[in-house]
């Protein structure tokens, strides 16, 4: 992968070693490798392929035009660079003076650049003590650790509450993270989100699912919410689809349009179809039961229809006291199952309001263990777990 | 939690599979509840690093720059950047029950999985209650199988059910001992033979131990079953064998594992308790029993038996009490 600027001196100083090399042997000797290794140097970091790592951004390229002095490399990063990070290059560029140059027989030939320092020249005290000599930031890694402490973005993100360790595990939203300027691009970003309505502390469970909303337009996703609210949603309900749905943002209008007639057109067709024919609801009574409880709309249509079944044949609770409980459709099928079975088993089993001994559908399925032993089935915890380990 | 948590998590435990689950999702269920567990630490303080900052010196007045050591927080290792501690468990599951079935599945937690092999190769017996129904035949012997052929049961009494339950025993009791690979010619294992303590200690086909009637109310009766090397499908083979020998068909409706190996109903732990804490303790309370007895068979060695002292009991666990009054005349 890119080389790290080290390995350059490095390379450069075993070259050096060898003893006896004249200046003119060691200029044949590198230029022929070495430009044309020059040339995949500058040109790896923008063509790199691997889509697991993260790149920080190296260019390496030549500062003076002189081949022969040109063993001096400038690292810097991209071009959106934190301010922050100010203070790295002042240490990454005395790092590269420290970079061993060739021997000053070298650099006499023809050149009206300074001589370059060595490492073996004397220097002040207040010269030493600026030298910054940080370990250098790895060029590409696959975690976001690496790069917090060195990242103000990061650090604030991190401070908001973001997940950063779910989205370094998304190779194109961690790089983007990191290129962001936090005063710049994701202020506006948050302002916006809290005049949306949303709290401090949701922000942070938000981005971590939608990280891509910073690489949104900022009119864009004005102009998204006037057309929510011209199809008259009021603000808190657009702080709630915003909160529960977090991609919403993201849709074009033209998408979210779409979305909008599709579900309507669902709300009447499909599930009509569902709870009509299959279940034998009336069409009043499916409306109320998914204004009660609106994530039946997304259960997984098995799912209901085994609950269902159950409750309805085996149990035999009739449609209009499900009707009233629609919570039984939320609940795990198994936990129905077996508190029936241990009610049925008791002989307690008895769901008809009207009749002594009546068992509500939804103290059955909300409430826990120990309320449900004592209250409901009066027995205790240690007869049920005895019941259980005979099914 | 954490590293403490983990060291504790070594072993193995018993779990009740309750029908209708897969022992694949049973096992991911409790490795998702376990790492609940060892995940759900107070978060650490917020850590520092030191740093070399360039400042200027105390006590003096022109801009002399030195460097000092200073403390500077760090967001390495926060939570939020490093992800949770512990994001898998290797947990590996003995002898499997299928979906239909229930009962006692043991589990391994990280160095007890290779005490699982151990118990595989203890070969150990296990106890079933098989409940079946008169009068049906079905393609895969379960109640809800596609219907084959339905038939009368009203000459079925208890005394021919005992009968033919009896015969199946005899004739396992001698394969028990053809399988076994063991030279009848000696004293002890005559002795041993006569006890009906011999078992093979290799791969065999399905051997029955012992089998009884526990209940019979035609067209239903329940079976307890005490076997080894078996699987769930064969046992409902079994009943329906049971049906055509006593001329007519039966299918099973239920199958429940009730004992495997040195494990039992008590051991068990039920769906609520798959956390963290309760399984550490059922390892705990589990360990010295597992040892001992994983001990005593390794004493047997692998392949055929080796004959040992008249202290030696050939089944490790428990005896049941049913199986001592049990002979083979019925």
């Amino acid at each position: 992968m890119a080389l790290s600027a080290q390995q350059i001196p490095r390379w450069f100083n075993s070259i050096k070693r060898s003893s006896l090399i004249t200046a003119a042997q060691l200029r044949n000797h590198f230029q022929r490798p070495g430009q044309t290794w020059l040339h995949g140097l500058s040109a790896q970091p923008q063509v790199s392929s691997d889509n697991c790592f993260l790149q920080w951004g190296f260019k390496i390229y030549r500062t003076s035009s002189k081949w022969n002095n040109s063993s001096q490399f400038t690292k810097s990063s991209g071009q959106e660079i934190n301010s922050a990070q100010s203070t790295m290059l002042p240490s990454m560029n005395e790092q590269s003076q420290e970079i061993p140059t060739f021997d000053s027989e070298l650099s006499l030939e023809g050149l009206d650049d300074v001589p370059p320092f060595s490492p073996l020249q004397p220097i002040s005290e207040q010269e030493a003590v600026r030298i910054i000599a940080d370990p250098p930031l790895p060029p590409d890694s696959f975690t976001l650790r690496d790069y917090v402490d060195h990242s103000e973005t990061l650090q604030k993100l991190v401070l908001l509450g973001v997940d950063l360790s779910k989205i370094e595990k998304h190779p194109e939203a961690a790089n983007l993270l990191l290129r962001l300027d936090f005063e710049k691009d994701i202020n506006q970003v948050l302002l916006f989100l809290k005049d949306l309505g949303i709290e401090d502390s949701q922000l942070g469970a938000f981005l971590t699912k939608n990280y891509a909303i910073f690489s949104e337009d900022l009119e864009n996703l004005k102009t998204r919410v006037a057309y929510l609210q011209s199809k008259s949603f009021s603000k808190a309900d657009i702080a709630q689809m915003v909160r529960k749905a977090p991609f919403l943002l993201n849709f074009s209008v033209e998408r979210l349009d779409n979305r909008l007639g599709f579900f309507q057109k669902e709300l009447e067709l499909s599930v009509k179809k569902v709870y009509r024919l299959e279940l034998g609801f009336k069409r009043n009574e499916i409306q109320h039961m998914i204004t009660k409880t609106p994530k039946m709309l997304t259960a997984n249509k098995r799912k209901l229809t085994e609950t269902f079944d159950f409750v309805h044949n085996v149990m035999s609770i009739p449609h209009h006291i499900i009707v009233r409980f629609p919570q039984v459709f939320n609940a795990r099928l198994f936990k129905v199952q077996e508190r029936h079975s241990f009610l049925a088993y008791l002989g307690r089993a008895q769901y008809d309001p009207a009749k002594a001994n009546y068992i509500s559908l939804d103290k059955l399925v909300s409430v826990p263990d120990e309320i449900f032993c004592e209250d409901l089935a009066k027995a205790s915890v240690q007869d049920f777990e005895k019941f259980l380990k005979t099914l | 939690m954490g590293a403490a948590g983990v060291a504790r998590l070594h072993g193995l435990f018993a779990t009740y599979k309750p029908p209708g689950l897969h022992w694949k999702h049973l096992r991911d269920t409790v490795e998702l509840q376990l790492l609940k567990g060892l995940n759900a630490g107070k978060p650490p303080a917020p850590e520092q690093r030191v740093r070399f900052l360039l400042g200027p010196v105390e006590g003096s007045e022109d801009k002399e720059l030195t460097l000092t050591a200073t403390s500077v927080p760090t967001l390495t290792n926060h939570p939020l950047v490093r992800g949770p501690a512990f994001t898998s468990l290797k947990i590996g599951v003995g002898h499997r029950l299928d979906a239909q079935a229930s009962g006692v599945l043991v589990l391994g937690v990280g160095q007890g999985r290779s005490l699982l092999t151990d118990m595989y190769n203890a070969h150990l017996t296990k106890d079933y209650t098989v409940r079946g129904l008169l009068g049906k035949a079905t393609d895969d012997f379960r109640e809800d199988g596609r219907l084959v052929e339905k038939t009368t049961y009203d000459h079925v009494t208890r005394e021919k059910l005992d009968r033919i339950l009896a015969v199946i025993q005899g004739s396992h009791q001698k394969a028990l001992v053809t399988y076994s690979n063991l030279d009848l010619q000696t004293q002890e294992a005559y002795e041993m033979a006569v006890k009906g303590l011999i078992r093979p200690m290799n791969k065999s086909p399905m051997l029955i131990t012992g089998i009884r009637c526990l209940h019979f109310v035609p067209p239903e009766f329940l079976l307890e079953v005490q076997c080894m090397h078996e699987t769930q499908k064969q046992l409902r083979r079994l009943v329906h064998e049971i049906g055509l020998e006593l001329k007519t068909t039966a299918v099973c409706s239920h199958v429940r594992r009730t004992r495997d190996g040195f494990f039992t109903l008590e051991d068990a732990l039920l769906r609520t308790q798959w956390d963290l804490h309760s399984i550490q303790d059922a390892i705990q309370v589990a360990a010295p029993r597992v040892a001992a007895e994983l001990e005593k068979n390794l004493r047997l060695g692998p392949g055929t038996q080796q004959l040992h002292g008249p202290g030696w009991h050939g089944d490790n666990e428990r005896p049941s009490p049913a199986l001592e009054s049990w002979t083979a005349g019925g």
